[in-house]
C-alpha cells in the first residue's frame, strides 16, 4: 500500500479497540518468566556451550601478539577465535568501528578474542589467561581540546541557514549568546547483548536482542562473509534497547564464528562493562545557542551550532535538528562538526540529535524569556510557528505545541511558580519549578506484515518488527483486531522473526506509527480476500464487527471465509511524499518540579508533567508507560547520567551500573501525562505519530530550568550534579 | 574467577586455623563484595572457608550494657533490632542509607567492615592500580577520582572506603572481636582496624592471616540525638559521596565520623571538640590534611556543609 495523500475515514476510526486502554498481551509471559529472551533459548536436545569475550585493553594501537596457549589448555576450553587470527573481516553496513577481526584496535574492550569452553565459568576463566602484546598508540580522547579541528561531516546538512542570521543578530534589541555541554551518555538498558549461534551446514541460526532483525541479518551475513538467505534472526523479547541494538554488535558475530570453530551452538554474552566501552554511545556534545529577539519576545534571529566526536569514518549528534523547526523567526543558521576522537563508537540513542539538542536549546529560552522579562511558557507561545521557517510554504502536518504548553501550565500549576528564584523554601528544600517544550520529529519507515485467519477464526500477524518492551505486540493485535472486527484475544502476534516480513524495526519512534501501519495494510488485503471469498465485490460493503462479516441483515461467522487452508494476506506500507510535503513532528511539554537541599546541593524531582500532542495514541497504557520512561531517562541525563572519559587513557571510567547512575525508583516520586485528543491524517492510516522519544526530549532541560528557579544558580554543563552547585549555595550554619 | 576449594567450617576455632593453614585462603560470608571480585579476578582466592554456619548470628546485652553484634548478623536484622533502632539509631540508619534490601539480606556485619573500595579503576584489570597490583602506579590520581578520598590518602592510592555502616560504628567506638588461628582472641577499636595507605595500598587492616571477626561490640548506649546524612548523586542504592554520623547531645558536643572521605571511617576526637561552636570548629581540625584532587575537592565544602546541616537538625 503506498500512503501518498492524507487519510480519511478508516476502520480505525472506529475506535473500538485501537486507542483502548489494553493491556499488554505478553504482560503474562513477561511477569510469569515465560518470555523467552536470547540468552536464555533452551532446546533441551541441544548442547550448548559458552563463549567469552576477551576485549582490548588498550584504546588504540595494534595487537603485536596473542598467546591463547594458556587458554587454549583451559579446562574445559572447546575453542579460542582471536582477532588477528581470523584476518580481516568485512565491516557491516551500519557499524562504524569494527566488530572484530584484524589486528587494529580503533578502541578500549574492542573485542579480540572469544574463548568458547563446556561452561560459562570455564569460559570466562580461560578468558583471562588469553595474553596479548599490543602496539599501544596515542589516542585523542577529549572533545574540548580537540573542538577547533573539527570538520564538516560528509553526509546529512551540516549547515542551514535561511534569512540572514548574523545582520539580524547584530541588530536584535535583546541578545543572548551561550555555551552548553553534554555528555557522553549509556544505552543502559537491563538485557545486555546477548546471541546464541547454531550452523546448520552454512546455515546460520542467531536467537539473539536485536531492534532492527533485517539490519542484523544483513550486516551479520556481511561480516561473516555469507549470503543473507543463510542467515535466520530470532528476537522475540527484547529487554531493552534505546538505541543500542540497532546495529549488529559483537556478541553476534563472537557467537557465529565462535560456534563455527567449536561445531556447537554457542552462547555469548557481553559482560556489563563492555556495554559502555564496547558498544554504542550517546555522544558528548558542546552547543553554542545565539538568539537576537524584538523586545516584545518576538525571535528575530536565532543560530545553534553543535560539535561533537567519533572515530574516522563514523557521524555527527546532530543536536541542532530541532532548532531547524521549533521556533519562528526569519533568519537562522545552524552547523554541525564533527571531530575525530579515540573512544568507543558514537551512534543513535534514544531521540539522537533531539535528547542532547533539547537539553541545551531549551535552557537557552529559558535563559532568554527571562532576559526579556517574559514568562517562559509565554515566551514559547509568542514564538510559534504552524510553518517550517526555513521554508514557510511547508506547513506543519499537525502542530499544537501551544495547547501543549497551555494544557500543561494549567495542570501543573505553573501559576505559583515564583518569578523571582530562590524564593521558595520548604525545610531545608530550595524549591523552584521549570518548563521545557518536548519536540522529536516522525519518522516514515516502510513495513510490511502478514496477516493469516484460520477456521477458527483466529487471526495470526507475522512481521519482523520488534518489541523492545513498548508494546509492539499489543499495539498490532489492536490493529489486526480493529480492521477484522475481532477481539483482541482472537489475534496471535508473532514478532522478531528474520522468516517473516521486514518491517520499520523498533527505532526513532517510529516503529509503533509505521509498523501499524504494515499491518493496516496487510490487513486491508485480507478484507479483501475475505468479500471474495464470501462472494462480495468489495470489503466495502461489509462491516467487520463482533467476529462476523456483516451486510445488511446477513451474518457471517469471519472463519467461514477461512477453509482448510488458512486465508493469507501480506503487504507492506510505503510512503509517499506527505513527510516532505508537510513537516511532521511531535510536540510536547515538559513541566517539572524539584527540590535543591540548600545545605548539599542535591536535587530530587518532586513531580512531573508531560503533555504530548502525538496524533493518534495507539494505546494510553502502553503510550504513557513510554512517556514515563522516557521522563525518567531524562531526569537521568539532567542529574546524574555521564560516562566518564578518561582522557589519559582512553575510555569510559564508569562502566558499570554502580558507577553509571541512572535514576531509581527512589528518585522518581510523581509523573503525570496527558495526551492531547488529536489525529494526524498526513502520518499514515493510524494518523499516529512516534512517542517514545518525545517523551525524553526536553525533560532534562525542564530540571535544569527548574534547579535555576528553586536556586538561582545557571548550570550549562550536565549532567547537573551538587558540585556544580555547592559553590554558590547560600551560607549555612 | 579462579578455580578454588570450598569447606564450611563448623566451630571458629577450625575456620580459623583452617585460614591460616592454607595459602590464599578466604573466609566467605555473605560474598556480596567477595564474588564479584573473584569473578573479575580482583580477588584470587585458592580456598574459600565459609563462615556462615559458627552461630555468630546473635545480638546480645553485654554485662556492662552494650551490645554484642555476631559477625555473621546479616545488615538487614542489625538494622531491623529493637534495641539497635532505640539505643544506637544512628546504626539502623547507616545500615539503612546503604546498597538495597536485597543486598542488606546477605551483607554480613563482619563483610561490611572489610568490603573494599569502589574505586573503579581497581575494578577494571586492565587499569594500573597500587591496591590490586601493587607497584603498577594509580590511575586515578591524574584520572576520574570525584568520588575518591580526600584525607588520609597517599601518592599510591586515594581510594575510599565505602562503607556506612562503619562510619556509624566508628562514632559509636565499637570494639571488633577477633580469634586468630592460635585460638587467642583479641578485641580491637573499631578506629584501629582499618589501615591508611601509606605505600602499601593493598593492605586496608590490621587482621592477621587466619584471623576471624567473630563479633562487633557496642558500648553502652550514650544517648543523645543519632543522625546519619548520606549525601549523594541519587536517592538510594548510591555510594555515599561525603557521609556524616553524628550524635549530638543536649549540650552541643557530641561525637562526628565521616565517611565516603577517607581509607577509613574518619573521626578526631580532638576536632570534634569544636561541634558546640558548629560545623567549621569541626571540619577545620577534621579536614585539616586534606589532599583533594580537583575533581573531588568539592567534598571538603560538603562535609561541612551537611554537618552544619546535621547540626541544625540536631538542635531542631
Ligand atoms: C551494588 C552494591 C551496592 C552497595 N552499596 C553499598 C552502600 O551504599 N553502602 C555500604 O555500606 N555498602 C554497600 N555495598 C557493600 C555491601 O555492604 C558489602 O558488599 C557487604 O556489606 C559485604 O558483606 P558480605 O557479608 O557479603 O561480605 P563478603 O563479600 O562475604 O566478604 C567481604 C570481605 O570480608 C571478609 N570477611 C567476611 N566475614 C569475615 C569474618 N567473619 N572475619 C574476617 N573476614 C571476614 C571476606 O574474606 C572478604 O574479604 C554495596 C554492594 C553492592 C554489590
Ligand atoms: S586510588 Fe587506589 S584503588 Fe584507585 S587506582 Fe589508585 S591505587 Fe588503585
Amino acid at each position: 500500500m503506498r500512503f501518498d495523500t492524507p487519510a480519511t475515514t478508516n476502520p480505525i476510526d472506529q475506535g473500538k479497540v485501537v486507542g483502548q486502554r489494553i493491556h499488554r498481551i505478553d504482560g503474562p509471559l513477561k511477569t510469569t518468566g515465560r518470555a523467552v529472551y536470547a540468552y536464555e533459548w533452551h532446546d533441551p536436545n541441544t548442547h550448548y556451550v559458552y563463549g567469552y569475550v576477551v576485549g582490548s585493553a588498550i584504546a588504540k594501537g595494534r595487537i603485536g601478539s596473542m598467546d591463547v596457549s594458556a587458554a587454549k589448555r583451559a579446562p574445559g576450553v572447546l575453542a579460542v577465535v582471536t582477532s588477528d587470527g581470523i584476518g580481516d573481516l568485512k565491516k557491516g553496513k551500519y557499524n562504524t568501528a569494527k566488530l572484530f577481526g584484524g589486528t587494529e584496535i580503533q578502541h578500549y574492550h574492542q573485542a579480540i578474542a572469544v574463548v568458547v569452553a563446556e561452561t560459562f565459568e570455564e569460559a570466562r576463566a580461560a578468558a583471562a589467561l588469553v595474553k596479548v602484546d599490543y602496539a599501544e598508540e596515542k589516542g585523542v580522547f577529549d572533545l574540548e581540546a580537540t573542538k577547533d579541528t573539527a570538520v564538516k561531516p560528509k553526509d546529512g546538512e551540516p549547515d542551514s541557514a535561511a534569512g540572514d542570521f548574523d545582520a539580524a543578530f547584530e541588530t536584535a534589541a535583546v541578545k543572548f549568546d551561550q555555551t552548553y555541554t553534554t555528555p557522553d551518555q549509556s544505552h543502559a538498558m537491563m538485557e545486555p547483548h546477548a546471541s546464541i549461534a547454531a550452523w546448520n551446514g552454512d546455515e546460520l541460526t542467531v536467537w539473539t536482542s536485536s531492534q532492527m532483525i533485517d539490519w542484523w541479518r544483513s550486516d551479520l551475513a556481511t561480516t561473516v562473509g555469507i549470503d543473507k538467505e543463510k542467515v535466520q534472526i530470532m528476537s522475540p523479547f527484547i529487554g531493552g534497547g534505546f538505541g543500542c541494538k540497532l546495529f549488529l554488535r559483537a556478541d553476534a558475530v563472537l557467537a557465529a564464528l565462535a560456534a563455527r570453530e567449536a561445531r556447537r551452538p554457542v552462547k555469548v554474552a557481553l559482560p556489563r562493562p563492555f556495554l559502555m566501552n564496547n558498544t554504542t554511545h550517546r555522544p558528548a556534545t558542546i552547543q553554542r545557542i545565539r538568539i537576537g529577539a524584538e523586545r516584545d519576545g518576538r525571535i528575530t534571529a536565532i543560530a545553534h551550532e553543535s560539535w561533537s566526536g567519533d572515530l574516522p569514518g563514523g557521524g555527527p549528534e546532530v543536536a541542532v535538528q530541532q532548532t531547524r523547526l521549533l521556533y519562528a523567526g526569519a533568519n537562522r543558521m545552524t552547523a554541525t562538526r564533527l571531530a575525530t576522537l579515540d573512544l568507543p563508537e558514537g551512534n543513535a540513542m534514544r531521540a539522537p540529535g533531539e535528547a542532547p539538542g533539547m537539553m541545551a536549546l531549551e535552557i537557552a529560552i529559558d535563559e532568554m524569556a527571562e532576559r526579556l522579562g517574559l514568562d517562559p511558557v509565554d515566551f514559547r507561545i509568542i514564538n510559534d510557528t504552524q510553518v517550517d521557517p526555513e521554508n514557510p510554504e511547508r506547513p506543519f502536518s499537525h502542530r499544537d505545541l501551544v495547547g501543549c504548553l497551555r494544557t500543561g501550565a494549567e495542570r501543573f500549576g505553573w501559576q505559583d511558580r515564583t518569578k523571582q528564584t530562590a524564593t521558595r523554601r520548604e525545610g531545608s528544600w530550595l524549591v523552584g519549578m521549570g518548563v521545557a517544550s518536548a519536540f522529536r520529529n516522525n519518522l516514515l519507515v516502510p513495513s510490511g506484515a502478514r496477516v493469516r485467519l484460520d477456521r477458527e477464526g483466529i487471526v495470526t500477524v507475522e512481521t519482523d518488527m520488534t518489541d523492545i518492551g513498548t508494546g509492539s505486540y499489543t499495539i498490532i493485535a489492536q490493529t489486526a483486531a480493529e480492521m477484522l472486527g475481532v477481539p483482541v484475544d482472537k489475534v496471535a502476534v508473532s514478532l522478531g522473526d528474520s522468516r517473516f516480513p521486514v518491517s520499520s524495526g523498533s527505532g526513532g519512534q517510529f516503529g509503533g506509527n509505521c509498523s501499524t501501519a504494515g499491518v493496516y495494510a496487510a490487513c486491508v488485503k485480507l478484507r479483501e480476500a475475505v468479500a471474495q471469498k464470501l462472494g462480495f465485490n468489495s470489503p466495502d460493503e461489509l462491516t467487520f464487527a463482533g467476529g462476523e462479516v456483516r451486510v445488511g441483515d446477513r451474518r457471517m461467522p469471519l472463519a467461514q471465509a477461512a477453509g482448510d487452508e488458512p486465508l493469507v494476506a501480506e503487504d507492506r506500507i510505503e510512503f509517499g511524499k506527505l513527510g516532505e510535503t508537510h513537516q511532521q513532528s511531535t510536540f510536547g511539554a515538559h513541566f517539572v518540579e524539584v527540590g535543591v537541599d540548600v545545605a548539599t546541593g542535591e536535587t530530587r524531582i518532586r513531580r512531573m508533567l508531560a503533555v504530548c500532542g502525538a496524533g493518534r495514541i495507539l494505546n494510553p497504557i502502553t503510550a504513557r508507560s513510554q512517556v514515563i520512561g522516557a521522563m525518567t531517562m531524562g531526569v537521568g541525563g539532567a542529574l546524574s547520567e555521564e560516562l566518564v572519559v578518561d582522557k589519559e587513557r582512553g575510555f569510559f571510567v564508569n562502566h558499570d551500573l554502580a558507577g553509571y547512575e541512572v535514576p531509581v525508583h527512589a528518585d522518581i516520586p510523581h509523573q503525570e501525562v496527558i495526551f492531547l485528543d488529536e489525529t494526524d491524517p498526513m502520518s499514515s492510516p493510524m494518523k499516529a505519530k512516534g512517542i517514545a522519544e518525545l517523551g525524553l526530549c526536553g525533560v532534562a532541560a525542564a530540571v535544569a530550568n527548574a534547579i535555576y528557579n528553586a536556586t538561582g544558580i545557571r548550570v550549562r554543563e550536565y549532567p547537573i550534579t551538587l558540585d556544580k552547585l555547592i559553590n554558590e549555595l547560600p551560607e549555612v550554619s | 574467577m579462579r578455580a578454588f576449594s570450598y569447606e564450611r567450617a563448623s566451630t571458629i576455632e577450625a575456620a580459623a586455623k583452617a585460614a591460616a593453614g592454607t595459602d590464599g585462603a578466604k573466609f566467605i560470608a555473605g560474598g556480596t563484595n567477595l564474588l564479584d571480585l573473584m569473578k573479575l579476578e580482583i580477588e584470587t582466592p585458592t580456598h574459600l572457608i565459609d563462615v556462615n554456619r559458627l552461630g555468630l548470628d546473635r545480638i546480645e546485652p553485654t554485662p556492662d550494657g552494650g551490645l554484642r553484634i555476631g559477625a555473621l548478623v546479616r545488615n538487614t536484622d542489625l538494622a531491623a533490632d529493637g534495641r539497635i533502632r532505640r539505643d544506637y539509631a544512628l546504626l539502623a540508619r547507616a545500615l539503612l542509607a546503604g546498597a538495597s534490601g536485597q543486598l542488606r539480606n546477605r551483607a554480613t556485619t563482619a563483610g561490611n567492615l572489610l568490603q573494599r573500595t569502589r574505586c573503579p579503576y581497581f575494578y577494571d584489570t586492565n587499569q594500573p592500580c597500587n591496591k590490586r597490583q601493587p607497584g603498577s602506579g594509580c590511575a586515578a590520581l591524574g584520572g576520574f577520582s570525584r568520588q575518591l578520598a580526600v584525607v588520609g590518602v597517599s601518592d599510591a592510592c586515594i581510594a575510599n572506603h565505602p562503607s556506612d555502616m562503619a562510619v556509624a560504628m566508628r562514632a559509636l567506638d565499637a570494639i571488633v572481636e577477633t580469634v586468630r588461628s592460635d585460638g587467642t582472641t583479641r578485641s580491637i577499636p573499631i578506629a584501629d582496624l582499618h589501615r591508611l595507605p601509606g605505600d602499601t595500598p593493598h593492605i586496608e587492616h590490621v587482621l592477621e592471616r587466619g584471623e576471624l571477626i567473630t563479633a562487633v561490640v557496642l558500648p553502652k548506649p550514650v544517648g543523645g540525638k543519632h543522625i546519619y546524612r548520606k549525601v549523594r548523586d541519587r536517592a538510594s542504592y548510591a555510594f555515599a559521596l561525603v557521609s556524616i554520623a553524628a550524635v549530638v547531645m543536649q549540650d552541643g558536643t557530641g561525637r562526628v565520623a565521616a565517611g565516603g572521605i577517607a581509607p577509613k571511617p574518619w573521626r578526631d576526637e580532638a576536632a570534634e571538640r569544636g561541634l558546640p561552636n558548629g560545623a567549621k570548629a569541626v571540619t577545620a581540625k577534621l579536614l585539616a590534611n586534606a589532599h583533594p584532587t580537583e575533581q573531588n575537592a568539592f567534598k571538603l565544602a560538603l562535609v561541612e556543609r551537611t554537618l552544619s546541616a546535621v547540626l541544625a537538625e540536631a538542635r531542631g
